[in-house]
């Protein structure tokens, strides 16, 4: 399979007034074209912020990237002028955000608000725009595309306003396409119209999909693989039958023992991963996980491990997963 | 709309005869009257006389009554210091003055004060923010007696064809525009920084970003609509304070404007010429008062005017 996106070492720290950061230390994955990879963790593990230095969207300063490249069709994007990225995002890559009721402009009419960066990169007259405008809130299944155009945000429900931020996100048909939490702010049925909407844009436009959420019901429907990220650090990875099936690391496990489940126990109580990630001002050097891990060994304080492969696919960082972990196990659990 | 800008009006007219009702009270147990003068004692009988032909020897309650009816009729009536003219060729002679001073004055803070505040919210505690925000300090703290001095002595003093005061040609209303424009110019500007700030932190503008439009289109086109707004809001009364004339800018420059008249009409108890410059600044105030909340829609499609109100 053909990489699309590939990006390798990637670290970005913010500067602040207290020292720096380090929001993403050290991240590499790939995406194949036509997939969908799923990007899971908790709030503040560091999901938006490698989506968002993807589109260099990051405002810089306070940001900054310390290291990594991110090759999009094997070019370095990271590398690029600001005129440059202007070509790229919106007509290569595209994002969708999560709160569809703050991600619109209010004082622009949603007609305009969807072509607009097409406007500009093809010079369309005004009439080409207003169809193709109608042509993509018919494609994401708007009702009365001709009457919708020209009006402003507020008079929209939040599940269109997120079917107008798809439709301006694939107006110019992109390769990629980042979806950062796209149905978190919205009910359970519109979030479910919502996912299969992208499904069938992505058959459509063969498109590639980062999908980037905490919910794991969600990750189930729409991946073929999925990445585990904690503390800026990736902690598994896999395909999405892998992961849900046979989690090596705790982390994944305990991500998967919260979800909630119809057939549990009324009396039960919900789990919890106890405690809270770590400080990113001073990261801990060994395994982020470390203090919150049932499973945690000494070694794991002092070094992080390297990613053990189960199978072509699947990956784990964990010191459990070392071929030589089994003699060492017992006895040292802290 | 038209109905609510109808409704408005009608609401105006109540409005103005509230302001009438309340100036005439207060305007009468000031103690004192046009023709009692400390200093030379008119004789009594001239006195009476002066009184008699203004009507003020009749009882309150008549002469409010009296005013009303001249009013309604748009007659401000006679003044009651000058024998040549009446309070309508007064407001008829130095409005034009003052409006034609301020409407310059509010072009110059339109132009600078949001451009000032935007640039100041774009570059965030770096160089151009510390001196726009220098530039807007001096304007609001500084009184404008003290900037139109100061104009005149570095300014009108060097440059030739700046002249120190007086009215007629384009190059007399320079200096008195500029020191009449800095308060408002400073407020937008502070105002704008704030919004500004808000605006660019908005989840829209990330969008608008990650849809690869240039940084320009991004501020113009999705920035400063949004952020206009307080700007507007505060243009209601900024405006109708600048068309009506400052009494210390047209002091100091020598301009025979409405705002002489307002300060000198008080200390002389010339009735007339009070209520008539108020009842024509409150006139002002509400008609800008309107237009600023009609303008709003054209801004904002979120606000829509009803006949409820706002």
């Amino acid at each position: 399979m053909e990489k699309l996106l590939e990006v390798k070492d990637l670290a970005v720290s913010f500067q602040t007034f207290f020292g720096e950061v380090e929001a993403v230390r050290g991240v590499s994955f790939h995406v194949n074209k036509k997939e969908t990879v799923a990007l899971v963790g908790e709030s503040g593990c560091g999901k938006s912020v490698t989506a968002s230095s993807i589109m260099q969207l990051l405002p810089m300063p306070p940001a900054f990237y310390k290291s990594g490249q991110i090759l999009f069709e094997g070019e370095d994007i990271i590398k690029k002028s600001e005129k440059e990225m202007q070509q790229i995002r919106g007509s290569q890559i595209s994002m969708i955000f999560q709160d569809p009721m703050t991600s619109l402009n209010p004082t622009m009419k949603i007609g305009k608000q969807i072509v607009e960066g097409l406007v500009k990169n093809k010079k369309l007259s005004p009439s080409e725009a207003e169809k193709k405008a109608i042509d993509m809130l018919n494609l994401v299944s708007v009702p009365q595309p001709e009457k919708r155009i020209k009006q402003y945000p507020h008079e929209f429900s939040g599940g269109m306003r997120q079917r107008v931020m798809i439709a301006i996100a694939m107006v110019s048909n992109p390769k990629l396409l980042i979806a950062d939490e796209p149905t978190t702010a919205l009910d359970v049925t519109v979030q479910a119209q919502i996912l299969d909407l992208m499904k069938e844009i992505q058959n459509q436009f063969d498109t590639s999909i980062i999908l980037i959420t905490h919910d794991l019901g969600v990750v189930a429907d729409m991946s073929d693989r999925v990445i585990v990220m904690y503390a800026g650090q990736l902690m598994e990875e896999g395909t999405v039958y892998e992961i849900f099936k046979n989690p090596k690391h705790p982390y994944t496990r305990k991500l998967l023992g919260s979800v909630p489940r119809l057939d549990m126990d009324r009396s039960e109580s919900l789990h919890s991963i106890e405690g809270t990630p770590p400080d990113l001002y001073a990261p801990p050097k060994g395994c982020p996980f470390f203090d919150r891990c049932d499973e945690a060994m000494v070694i794991c304080k002092e070094y992080m491990p390297e990613r053990e492969y189960h199978t072509d696919t699947h990956y784990s960082c964990c010191w459990l997963n070392h071929p030589m972990a089994k003699s060492v196990a017992e006895g040292s659990v802290v | 709309m038209s109905k609510y800008v109808i409704k408005r009006l009608a609401m105006a007219i109540v409005t103005l005869w509230v302001i009438i009702t309340i100036t005439f009270i207060l305007m009468h147990s000031v103690p004192g009257d046009p023709f009692a003068n400390e200093n030379k004692r008119i004789p009594e009988a001239v006195y009476q006389n002066l009184l008699k032909k203004y009507g003020l020897d009749k009882p309150y309650s008549q002469q409010y009554l009296m005013y009303l009816k001249n009013i309604a009729r748009g007659d401000f009536g006679e003044s009651m210091k000058s024998n040549t003219e009446t309070v309508n060729e007064m407001i008829a002679r130095g409005f034009p003055v003052s409006a034609s001073l301020g409407l310059q004055a509010l072009l110059i803070a339109l132009i600078f004060g949001p451009a000032l505040g935007a640039i100041a919210a774009l570059y965030q505690n770096k160089f151009p923010d510390y001196i726009s925000m220098i530039i807007s300090i001096i304007g609001v703290s500084v009184p404008s007696f003290v900037m139109g001095t100061f104009l005149i002595q570095f300014v009108a003093r060097k440059v030739n064809w700046i002249p120190i005061g007086g009215w007629g040609e384009w190059r007399h209303t320079l200096l008195p525009s500029i020191a009449l424009a800095m308060m408002p110019l400073a407020q937008m500007a502070r105002l704008m920084r704030s919004s500004m700030l808000e605006v660019i932190g908005q989840d829209y503008i990330k969008t608008a970003k990650s849809k690869g439009i240039s940084k320009s289109a991004v501020i113009l086109k999705h920035s400063v609509r949004n952020a206009i707004l307080p700007i507007v809001s505060i243009l209601g009364t900024t405006i109708s304070n600048l068309l009506v004339g400052s009494f210390v800018i047209e002091k100091i420059f020598g301009i025979p404007g409405l705002g002489m008249f307002f300060t000198t009409s008080i200390y002389n108890r010339d009735y007339t010429l009070i209520m008539g410059i108020t009842v024509f600044y409150a006139i002002i105030l509400i008609l800008m008062l309107l237009f600023v909340d009609v303008a709003y829609t054209l801004i904002d499609p979120r606000i829509r005017l009803t006949e409820e109100g706002r």
